[in-house]
């Protein structure tokens, strides 16, 4: 399957096999107006199978959210047809309004427009906590 | 300014700090009794408590303040759906120093991303309740004269027990403390305690479901109540529930120095009994919750002695 190599715009690699999707809709991609490739399950030497999601365009992109999915995807900025920039990602040390918090003794549970945040507690194993109440996101 | 939401939001100079404060205050009250003089000090309850309110309106009167505040949600704007954050900003307008009770797990923490003046948690739902912590430490200093070197016994429902979890964690600071872990294996302390506290600080520690092979061996015993609730089955509470209350008879097996506490309520747990042996300490430990907190006001409005 052949898919047009973008001249400038962003290329999000190395998703996990099944992922793309749910980056597709985290990163809010459906706003954008220019052409949005989704490629499923292409074979990688590295992870076996794998997604990556090209984007014919610039946009503001939220690293912080992708460094919590997976810090192993990688994203290229491409100018020119070629690539201008690899940004590392990393988790972040606490995400906001990505995850929601069920605990049902939370405060998040009753108050009015309160940003769910967790924070990074145990980077060794990638937990994040709620900030209110310190449960795991489940 | 500062809030106190957790325990571990006090460095262990500062808890050490209040600890001493509070028992220069224990020695010599009139030298306190003006220090918070044209300070409030408003009390937020959005649920029942009686030790936790009347200690901190104590604490803050010996202190020559003055209080205000509601003692359930019901007598509050929460009923008519204000928010925390709403409430805290707009007491903040009338006094000083926020004390917060609430049933839902961060509410404290929401009021003091808000509030103009220092939140102190007052106890959020089964998760925080520093004070408790700040008064079991005070307790445990004064009767046996020091916070190192010595084996405390927490006996009853280890596993929601919130006090016990953040005395657990305050003591992991201190050298020396050997935690015994009594209960029954429905009411054991949970995996991650044992893991990230007991396992990271590499604080000694035994488990047992037999308090009698133990008491003798005990400098403190912390009691805590069995709850019938949380039993999957009654035949289980009705086979469980005596094992774990402190009677003369247990006691007998104890230490002449044993300091027993008890964060009260006390429902059964301990004999009425033994309210006057000199072992028991969990009253003189509510009265200590006084002073720590009255230590506590004047450190979160920065007043020096």
């Amino acid at each position: 399957m052949i898919i047009d190599a973008i001249k400038n715009g962003v290329v999000i690699d190395h998703i996990r096999a099944g992922m793309c999707m749910e980056i597709y809709r985290i990163l809010d991609l459906e706003r954008l107006a220019c052409s949005v490739a989704i490629l499923k399950n292409v074979s990688s030497r590295k992870m076996g199978k794998k997604d990556i999601i090209k984007v014919d365009e610039m946009f503001d992109i939220d690293l912080e959210v992708l460094g919590y999915i997976d810090p192993n995807i990688t994203v290229s900025i491409i100018k020119n047809g070629e690539i201008a920039e690899k940004r590392k990602l990393e988790l972040p040390d606490k995400v906001t309004n990505v995850i929601k918090c069920k605990n049902p003794r939370c405060i998040t549970s009753t108050e009015q427009e309160l940003p769910h945040v967790f924070r990074l507690t145990d980077r060794e194993n990638r937990i994040y906590r709620c900030i209110y109440c310190e449960s795991k996101p489940g | 300014m500062c809030s106190l939401i957790d325990i571990v939001d006090l460095s262990t100079a500062e808890i050490d700090e209040l600890i001493e404060k509070a028992c220069d205050i224990i020695g010599n009250p009139s030298a306190y009794s003006q220090k918070c003089a044209g300070k409030r000090l408003a009390t937020l309850f959005f649920e029942p408590s009686t030790r936790t309110r009347l200690s901190f309106e104590a604490a803050m009167y010996d202190l020559g303040g003055t209080v205000i505040g509601f003692s359930d949600s019901a007598s509050s704007s929460a009923s008519k759906g204000e928010s925390v954050a709403d409430t805290a900003r707009m007491v903040s307008c009338y006094a000083d120093i926020i004390v917060m009770r609430h049933p839902k797990e961060g509410a404290p923490l929401v009021a003091s991303m808000k509030a103009g003046v220092p939140v102190i948690n007052a106890g959020d739902g089964g998760h925080n309740h520093p004070t408790q912590t700040l008064t079991d430490l005070l307790t445990i200093s004064r009767e046996k004269g020091r916070l190192s070197g010595m084996t405390v016994g927490l006996c009853g429902d280890l596993k929601f027990g919130r006090t016990v979890h953040s005395l657990i964690v305050a003591l992991a600071r201190y050298e020396g403390i050997k935690i015994v872990l009594i209960s029954p294996e429905e009411l054991r302390l949970p995996e991650y305690m044992i893991q990230n506290v007991l396992g990271k600080s590499g604080m000694d520690y035994v488990e047992t479901k037999d308090m009698d092979s133990v008491i003798g061996s005990l400098d403190v015993l912390y009691m805590t109540r069995v709850q019938r609730e949380r039993f999957f089955n009654e035949a289980d509470y009705i086979r469980l529930k005596d094992s774990y209350i402190l009677t003369p008879d247990k006691l007998a097996h104890a230490g002449d120095s044993l300091c027993i506490m008890h964060p009260l309520p006390r429902v059964n747990e301990i004999s009425v009994a033994v309210d006057d042996d000199p072992r028991a300490c969990y009253f003189k430990q509510a009265m200590y919750g006084k002073f720590i907190r009255m230590a506590l006001i004047l450190k979160m409005l920065e007043i020096e002695s």
